[in-house]
């Protein structure tokens, strides 16, 4: 496919600066680079290659996929909002097997690495999901997306209950590979996230990716009712990026050696650089894709430069540098 | 071919009725757009807090020029979004992705066209009707709206076309009614093959309905609320029957914004029909 031109890049690529080693690493998955795109705001590479080369990228994490063919909901499924949006998309999608002919093959053959996000109704349809991963190569990590409703036990959502969260996991864990990493993707809507982290840790997950959208809701003022077709929607963008750098900072505290993706409303390298500093290993870009298609790969090329800016030769020595005792010049200037 | 993420400079912002008209560097834009295409403009500068592009048909563009080419658009303004947009002023930068979607199918023999716009969906159909003729075909066009003012150059397009019949609801300007009320006379004069048409869904679902009726091919360009544009987040979904006969739900930002008008489920735009491929069953 022939490549968009990008003319409105804000890259200097004058700017002379060291080059920062940027791999980093989520559990066994090794990568050259840190940045993602967000489970959903990709679909699955094909599109955004017109506008940068996603091999580039740390790699493409898929729109959820799940058993069967999903329509979604109804239309509106949007909702523009203060530095984000409302979405109730219902996981679309074109079913497991759908997938892996289609958008799984073309990933391969272009040669981009592929985190594949997948999306169950219930504990044995992850486990399904998971077995037919494992009958495919060309996969370098799994994203167990548990922000869905379960429908055995009352539409209550997976994330939202340690327990359920862990049960997902050890169900993708055992029909998995023992070399794939599984990240799991956990929801804000909970009271304690570290709790939820901690469940998915013991029942297996490699690492977690932090945030999902959290819940929201709009009022049309014509009609007088909920904007969208869903009622309810998941908030996402730059409104978000706060409660997300805290669910970053508060996993990495309590669990150093879980690794994290960090999400939530990144919109160039200085936000990711939060995250990084946060805790997080590496970084998705989600919704402000929809705003800059080029985003992921320009998101990475500040990074760099925000991280060489700071005086940092690695990625990996900046992630959770956040949490680090008070600095030696800080404590001889109050004791003096 | 891909569409091109650049930064145009704004040329002029001219008032036309209701309307806007604002003309844009965008080099080598021109080369790759063809009739039906749109564009997406970003909103508010890099800071934004309206982080969602607007999408605007191609109303014109040129290949060449002091600018290394240029387009134009026509811009109602509907809320926030539109109205930071046509409050530009000349030199102002704007972010443009484009041209996207699926653009007109023309012709390939000499046809007999009808195009319909309703309000600023006649803006779309200039470069088309151009197109049309060049081919050799004959071009009749209706343009319809509420009022008088909420019609976009009735007066320029009257210049690629055979006959031009305007419309308005509140009879302002033209016959009074609706651009269905005199479709299927123009279909019978002009002995029509084709009709194309661009406009509020409402007029598209009626232009479809007629055209089918008659048996006439029909393309209608649909106006969906669009998050990315570029294909990527599952926003700007309706409800269109396949090749195969399976109705799915189709993302307009890429496999559209142009359908045949007999292939949309119009009446049900806005659900998910029970029949839908991938359409919850009752467990859900
Ligand atoms: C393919 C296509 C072509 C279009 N061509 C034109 C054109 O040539 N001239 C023109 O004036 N307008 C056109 N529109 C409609 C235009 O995009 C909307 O009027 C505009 O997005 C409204 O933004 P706002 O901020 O003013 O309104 P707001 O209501 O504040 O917008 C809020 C959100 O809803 C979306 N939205 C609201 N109304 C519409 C709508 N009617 N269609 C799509 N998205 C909507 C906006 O993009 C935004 O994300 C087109 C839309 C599409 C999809
Ligand atoms: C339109 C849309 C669709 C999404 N679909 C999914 C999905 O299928 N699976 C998932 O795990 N997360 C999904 N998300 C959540 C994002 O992956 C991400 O976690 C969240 O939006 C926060 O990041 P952001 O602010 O950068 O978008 C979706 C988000 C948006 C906006
Ligand atoms: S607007 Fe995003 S897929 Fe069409």
């Amino acid at each position: 496919m022939s490549r968009a031109l990008i003319t409105s890049g804000p890259i200097d690529p004058t700017v002379n600066l060291p080059s920062v080693d940027m791999s980093t690493s989520l559990g066994y998955f090794e990568s050259p680079a840190p940045v993602f795109t967000a489970s959903g705001c990709a679909a699955a590479g094909k599109e955004l290659d017109q506008f940068f080369d996603i091999t580039q990228l740390g790699g493409i994490v898929t729109k959820s996929v799940m058993m069967n063919a999903r329509s979604g909901r109804a239309t509106p499924r949007m909702a523009e909002t203060p530095s984000g949006m409302l979405n109730s998309i219902g996981l679309q999608g074109p079913g497991i097997d759908s997938f892996i002919e289609n958008d799984l093959a073309w990933l391969r053959q272009r040669g981009a690495r592929t985190v594949v996000s997948i999306a169950g109704g219930s504990v044995e349809e992850y486990g399904k999901l998971a077995a037919k991963l494992r009958t495919v190569d060309g996969i370098s990590a799994i994203e167990v997306n548990i922000s869905c409703p379960n429908v055995e036990d009352r539409g209550q959502v997976f994330a939202c209950d340690p327990n359920s969260s862990a049960q997902v996991i050890q169900a993708v864990r055992r029909n998995s590979d023992t070399k794939i990493p599984i990240i799991a993707k956990l929801s804000p809507d909970v009271t304690s996230i570290v709790s939820i982290a901690q469940a998915v840790e013991r029942a297996g997950a490699d690492a977690v990716a932090v945030i999902n959208t959290t819940l929201g809701m709009v009022i049309d003022l014509d009609s007088m009712r909920p904007a969208l077709g869903g009622i309810t929607g998941g908030l996402s963008g730059p409104a978000i990026r706060p409660m997300a750098v805290r669910c970053v900072w508060q996993i990495h505290q309590a669990l150093p050696h879980l690794p994290i993706l960090g999400m939530g409303g990144i919109r160039n390298g200085e936000d990711a650089l939060q995250f990084i500093l946060a805790g997080a290993s590496a970084v998705s870009v989600g919704t402000v894709t929809f705003h800059d298609p080029s985003a992921p790969f320009r998101v990475q090329q500040e990074l760099e430069i925000a991280l060489a800016q700071r005086g940092f030769a690695t990625l990996r020595e900046a992630i959770g540098f956040a949490h680090r005792g008070p600095d030696v010049t800080e404590v001889e200037e109050e004791q003096a | 071919m891909a569409p091109l993420q650049i930064t145009g400079q704004v040329l002029d912002v001219r008032r036309a009725g209701m309307y806007t008209v604002m003309s844009l560097t965008a080099p080598g834009l021109a080369e790759r757009t063809r009739p039906g295409h749109f564009l997406n403009i970003g909103i508010g500068g890099e800071e934004s807090g309206l982080l969602l592009r607007r999408s605007f048909a191609i109303y014109q563009v040129q290949s060449r020029g002091v600018y290394g080419g240029s387009v134009d658009i026509v811009i109602g303004v509907h809320g926030k979004g539109t109205q930071w947009l046509v409050d530009r002023r000349r030199h102002d930068y704007l972010s443009i992705v484009g041209p996207l979607g699926r653009p007109f199918t023309l012709p390939k023999e000499p046809a007999n066209c009808i195009l319909v716009g309703g309000g600023y969906g006649t803006a779309p159909l200039f470069m088309l009707a151009d197109q049309l003729r060049e081919r050799g075909c004959r071009v009749d066009v209706i343009a319809g709206a509420a009022t008088e003012e909420k019609l976009f150059g009735t007066l320029e397009i009257k210049r690629a076309a055979s006959t031009l019949t305007v419309t308005t609801d509140d009879g302002s300007m033209g016959v009074q009614g609706r651009v269905t009320d005199v479709l299927d006379d123009i279909i019978t004069k002009t002995q029509a093959d084709v009709v194309y048409a661009c406009g509020p869904m409402g007029m598209l679902a009626a232009v479809a309905e007629v055209a089918t009726a008659r048996g006439v091919y029909s393309q209608c360009s649909v106006e969906e609320s669009m998050a990315c544009g570029v294909g990527v987040c599952m926003t700007c979904v309706l409800p269109v029957i396949g090749d195969d006969g399976i109705t799915r739900m189709v993302r307009s930002c890429v496999e559209g914004p142009v359908f045949r008008g007999d292939r949309v489920r119009w009446s049900d735009v806005g659900t998910v029909p029970p029949d839908t491929l991938g359409a919850p069953t009752g467990g859900h």
